[in-house]
């Protein structure tokens, strides 16, 4: 026992071994990847920034119905609405505080028209805290801007809600 | 006008040795990131030029533009010299490495002892850095490297007689050509491996990067300075490794010399072939940093005083009562 021992430390076996799992690990593949240029699978679920969608005839989702706003944990949905033209009732201010929000999902999940949903982008920072108030103009532009991967997120998860 | 001309001819001939230094000290350092990264299975740095290569460049451009902070209670002229001696020290001391037969920047009879007398100065740069910050960390970092390079270095000093019993002269081109015949890895392995371990030791390379153990000494000696002095620190200690791999390769690896003395192969420079060698300990050097924890202190100092300096003492006395009773002592 103590001559194995002995042995094992003057032949410096466990360092030579050691060695060789490290040169043999150098040929394996990375774990990994090259951020910028190469990203992570996200899942559909990703709660990331905001969007407000539009029906396919461009009409928006949103009815003001405000069940966003009432579930909101830190408050940051602010929501008026009036009655349009046509007789439907339509937001006139939809606004997130992205410095409010603590990106929860509550809004995406209390929504009955599936209006407003957080979508897979996750660098959307900004060098001013203003920017970072949305508007209703920016959260519908966004909405138009990933249209086709949040209703295949939306189609993907469906089964599952 | 004679003289003039003597000193522009010294001057472009040690230009001319240290700017490659300089260079391949800056590939060195992407070279031990990239290593050390693909043990982990990470990518390291490869955004700055191709593979990353330009990334100590870029490092080096930022530490440029840092500011310099001198701390109100140091002793500011220490503090200042410290960084510049230990990137002298580690660099005057390639004067005497030979690339080939003639190309070598001093070809003195002493070089063995030079290197030798030249990186034991080399404490100094890092002692005075600690002790001129008047800060905690930095001091007992200081302390620490001391003690280590001081313990290391006797151990180094016993093996390179080993050799030196083997080649009968001190000068660092006789020492590669005895190795003609045959390497001296093969009759002084076990030295080797000392050496080796030692030349870590000697680099504060892990596992034996204690003077910088970040655990609980912030960064060791280094913790006070900024910007380019700490940049230069930093180039001194890869500049030290790099000139223990030349050495290591010298003294057992036949330095210049090919592997093995055949047509195609001599043909090719020796320069090439030192600093292949130098290359592939400098490879090694990196894996162990990758796969060794680092040691304790007092596990240190048992390590050398009471291992490593018995072990290669012993050695000598063998390999010189070897050499005595078959009658191989080298004729000088």
């Amino acid at each position: 026992m103590k001559i194995t021992r002995f042995l094992k430390t003057i032949l410096m076996t466990d360092f030579i071994g050691g060695l060789f799992i490290a040169i043999k690990e150098i040929f394996k593949t990375k774990k990994t990847i090259n951020y910028p240029f190469e990203k992570g699978k996200i899942s559909p679920r990703y709660r990331g920034e905001h969007a407000l969608r539009r029906y396919p005839n461009g009409e928006e989702r949103c009815i003001a119905c405000k069940l966003c706003e009432a579930v909101c944990p830190a408050q940051a949905i602010t929501i008026e609405s009036a009655e349009r033209s046509d007789g439907s009732r339509k937001t006139t201010r939809y606004d997130i505080d992205m410095m409010k929000c603590i990106y929860c999902g509550l809004c995406e999940e209390s929504c009955p028209v599936d209006a407003i949903v957080q979508g897979p982008n996750f660098e959307f920072s900004t060098e001013t805290r203003e920017e970072l108030y949305y508007t209703k103009e920016k959260l519908l532009d966004n909405g138009d801007r990933w249209e086709n991967i949040l209703a295949a997120n939306i189609k993907s998860d469906n089964p599952y809600r | 006008m004679e003289y003039l001309n003597t000193i522009f001819h010294e001057v472009y001939k040690i230009l001319l040795l240290l700017v490659p230094v300089l260079v391949s000290v800056a590939m060195i350092v992407w070279l031990d990131r990239r290593v050390w990264a693909f043990v982990q299975k990470r990518q390291g740095p490869n955004v700055v030029g191709p593979f990353g290569l330009l990334q100590s460049l870029a490092d080096a451009l930022k530490y440029i533009f840092k500011e310099i902070i001198i701390p109100a209670s140091s002793n500011k002229v220490i503090f200042i010299i410290a960084p510049i001696i230990t990137m002298t020290l580690a660099l005057i001391a390639w004067a005497v490495i030979p690339f080939s037969e003639s190309q070598v920047l001093a070809n003195i009879n002493v070089g063995i002892l030079y290197i030798f007398a030249v990186s034991s100065l080399g404490v100094y740069g890092i002692i005075m850095g600690g002790w001129a910050s008047n800060s905690k960390y930095p001091f007992l970092g200081a302390i620490r490297s001391a003690a280590q390079m001081v313990s290391y270095e006797v151990s180094i000093g016993i093996i390179i007689i080993n050799v030196l019993l083997c080649v009968g002269s001190l000068n660092l081109n006789d020492i590669v050509t005895a190795q003609q015949n045959m390497w001296f890895i093969i009759p002084l392995f076990p030295m080797f491996v000392i050496f080796f371990i030692s030349a870590l030791a000697e680099t504060n390379r892990p596992p034996f990067d204690l003077p910088e153990a970040e655990a609980e000494l912030v960064a060791g000696y280094q913790t006070e300075y900024s910007g380019m002095m700490y940049a230069m620190f930093w180039l001194g200690e890869y500049a030290n490794i790099l000139l223990m791999c030349a050495l290591g390769s010298i003294l057992f690896l036949g330095g210049w010399l090919s592997p093995v003395d055949l047509y195609p192969l001599n043909l090719i420079p020796g320069a090439f072939w030192l600093i292949f060698k130098i290359l592939l300990l400098f490879i090694l050097f990196a894996l162990v940093k990758a796969i060794v924890p680092r040691y304790r202190y007092d596990q240190l100092m048992r390590l050398g005083w009471k291992i490593f300096l018995p072990l290669s003492l012993i050695y000598v006395v063998i390999t010189a009562s070897y050499l005595f009773y078959f009658n191989l002592l080298p004729t000088i």
